[in-house]
């Protein structure tokens, strides 16, 4: 036993000001309400917006604003270089960034990885979340079996990531397999792999955990969105006698479009941003990196802030094409809807 | 019923017809669909019980054979845990530490956010002045910037402070010990704003207005309607809130790794990424400390799952 609590207790002091100065604060603004009568709005709201607002500006406005500044700017961030970052993204062979299908093994790059990640993560999840929610409605232990699928939702993406890197876990071939993966294909006459190793096969693998991540989310919303849809439409096409297959895609699908449309975005969007997975798992190497991970890499590791900010302007960009697309289709609901 | 209305109304070429046999057939079709999802839900809970069954494995077990030979072999030991939390050489982890900062970074974390984004949304809500609706729509815009925006700059304004052609217009905020807590608190707290506020905002702005115009007919302050009319009744949207931000900063690492620093002040994913890097192959330790690090969130989440998933179906499919 070696734990030396004098060591924690100056941490855990620190734990105690932080919820004194919360209590004080929260305390402060609720009286500094009561005096002012409640007629005046605009005095109040200020009052109740200030501390929000003022952490917004300091913590999220200003900082993005001065990242977008600082990618035009070269490492040091004390002179402007133009172009140069987003060009040695997209036309510097050594960026990492784009495919080489010259090289031997074939480079596919961080570009290429990262569209692999945002087209597959939400395709599958949604896909594998909404098959499980049909086939789970109503049947007999739901509740139990969509927790299970659920619950990787509250594991950390490392603690994910190490879930996984147990399962893939390589041992020379004839010794006894420790990764579950390898003892199957061993089982069935295969010869055990690094499964991590490889392009782009280990993309598809690190993308695997993320996928088993983010099915329990997509499989709780549409599993809502499900049991929302009005009992006499069912029913009617039930009367009119259409197959499980005619009901999935004519009744089932059309109701809930867009709970999966705003699944999909949601999904894609934390896949784009995605870090944790890639670099717990194979830390980027092997030609699994993604933008997020190299924007880390580069602007807290390498000390090269300006292509790291180009990074984070990129991810920044990847992501309005989605939104547009959500607010778009919205609309058009909306419209539909008023008709 | 009738058999011969549903015979009229069904389509010649109905699958399941409305005889005996055909509602037995479909009784069975569901439960073979139960017995399937319940295998599928097993299944997906496979990869995590490998890790929490190897974790009370003796070390030259787990790294000679399968987690599954325990079934066969049953041995057990509580050595991996008692390493990794109380261990003292660094290769082991001293997780217990680690905890702690866990703990500290993640409570206040909540707890900031929890009451500015109560705030905000209620001024949002229940008050009127001009530009309402834009500051809305202002900060529900800034839910689409990635925190990774605001990483760089950020950083440098906690080192550095703000200097401007030559002046320094705020000094660096130079803390170390256990002071470095506070700007891993005000990151996270920056970052869960937006989405806090939006989801706040839609619950509070559902509640029936007549509650709030007759307390402001009888003279109630603002504050007054805030704490004894609006809090007691935005309970389960605040519990939603809570435990989605507890589960986002507990399980955090990017905010952690730029924000929190060293051993001194780094949560437990940090540790864990570390070991994950450094001893890959010690697996006796991984599996423990994966599962230190996992036992919090699931419980947490586990026990409140119902909130939890109000949140979120509030979060997304309204949004």
């Amino acid at each position: 036993m070696n734990f030396d609590f004098t060591a924690e207790a100056p941490k855990l002091m620190m734990l105690l000001y932080g919820v004194i100065a919360f209590a004080a604060v929260v305390g402060l603004l609720l009286l500094v309400l009561d005096v002012l009568p409640a007629r005046k709005d605009r005095w109040i709201a200020l009052g109740l917006l200030a501390p929000a607002g003022l952490l917004l500006t300091v913590g999220l406005v200003v900082p993005a604003v001065r990242t977008v500044v600082l990618s035009f700017m070269n490492a040091g961030s004390d002179e402007f270089v133009g172009l140069d970052n987003f060009l040695w993204i997209f036309t510097d062979k050594n960026s990492g960034m784009l495919p080489d299908f010259g090289a031997n093994p074939v480079q596919y790059g961080v570009l290429l990885s990262t569209l692999l990640w945002v087209l597959l993560v939400p395709t599958v999840s949604t896909a594998v979340g909404l098959v499980y929610a049909v086939m789970v409605d109503r049947s007999r232990f739901e509740s139990l079996a969509k927790s299970l699928v659920f619950m990787p939702m509250a594991i950390s993406f490392v603690g994910a990531g190490i879930i996984w890197k147990f399962v893939y876990e390589y041992r020379q071939e004839g010794a006894d397999q420790i990764g579950l993966l390898n003892q199957l294909v061993v089982a069935m006459g295969g010869t055990p792999q690094q499964w991590l190793l490889d392009g782009p096969w280990n993309t598809l693998f690190l993308i695997v955990v993320l996928v088993w991540i983010q099915a329990g989310f997509a499989m709780v919303v549409l599993s809502a969105a499900i049991k929302a849809i009005p009992a006499d439409i069912v029913e009617a096409a039930r009367i009119d006698g259409v197959t499980p297959w005619q009901m999935f895609w004519r009744v089932t699908i059309p109701s809930i479009r867009p709970a999966l449309v705003v699944v999909l975005v949601t999904i894609s969007i934390g896949t784009l941003k995605v870090f944790d997975i890639v670099r717990t798992m194979t830390g980027g190497q092997f030609g699994t990196s993604v933008v997020a991970n190299e924007m880390y890499t580069y602007s807290f590791r390498a000390d090269e802030k300006g292509k790291g900010a180009a990074l984070a302007v990129l991810l920044f960009l990847f992501v309005i094409p989605i939104v547009i697309y959500q607010v778009r289709l919205m609309r058009r609901r909306r419209l539909e809807g008023a008709r | 019923m009738s058999t011969g209305t549903e015979t009229v109304l069904a389509a010649p070429d109905a699958e399941v017809p409305p005889t005996v046999a055909g509602r037995v057939r479909k009784k069975l079709t569901s439960r073979t669909a139960s017995a399937v999802s319940l295998v599928i839900a097993l299944l997906w809970t496979v990869p995590t019980l490998g890790v929490l069954i190897s974790s009370i494995r003796p070390e030259n077990e787990i790294k000679s054979n399968g987690w599954w030979n325990f079934f066969s072999n049953p041995q057990f030991t509580l050595e991996n845990y008692e390493q990794v939390l109380f261990g003292s050489r660094s290769a082991s982890g001293g997780l217990a530490g680690y905890f702690v900062n866990s703990l500290v970074i993640t409570i206040p974390s909540v707890l900031f956010p929890l009451a500015f984004c109560a705030l905000a949304a209620y001024a949002l809500a229940w008050t009127r002045f001009r530009g309402r609706d834009w500051v809305y729509i202002g900060i529900f815009a800034l839910q689409i910037v990635p925190l990774q925006m605001a990483l760089i700059p950020l950083l440098s304004f906690f080192n550095y402070g703000v200097s401007l052609g030559g002046v320094q217009l705020l000094p660096a905020w130079d803390l170390d010990g256990p002071a470095k807590f506070i700007t891993v608190w005000f990151a996270h707290t920056c970052f869960a704003l937006p989405l806090g506020i939006f989801l706040l905002h839609n619950f509070m702005a559902e509640l029936p207005g007549d509650l709030v115009e007759a307390a402001k007919v009888d003279g109630a302050t603002h504050a007054k309607i805030f704490r004894s009319i609006i809090l007691p009744l935005i309970v389960p949207a605040l519990a939603s809130f809570a435990i989605f931000q507890f589960l986002w900063v507990w399980n955090d690492l990017l905010v952690a790794l730029i924000f929190a620093g060293g051993p001194k002040n780094a949560p437990l994913t940090v540790r864990l990424a570390e070991l994950a890097g450094n001893r890959g192959n010690e697996w006796q330790r991984l599996t423990a400390a994966a599962f230190v690090s996992i036992i919090v969130p699931l419980t947490v989440f586990l026990s409140l799952q119902r909130y939890f998933v109000r949140g979120l179906l509030a979060g997304s499919v309204k949004g």
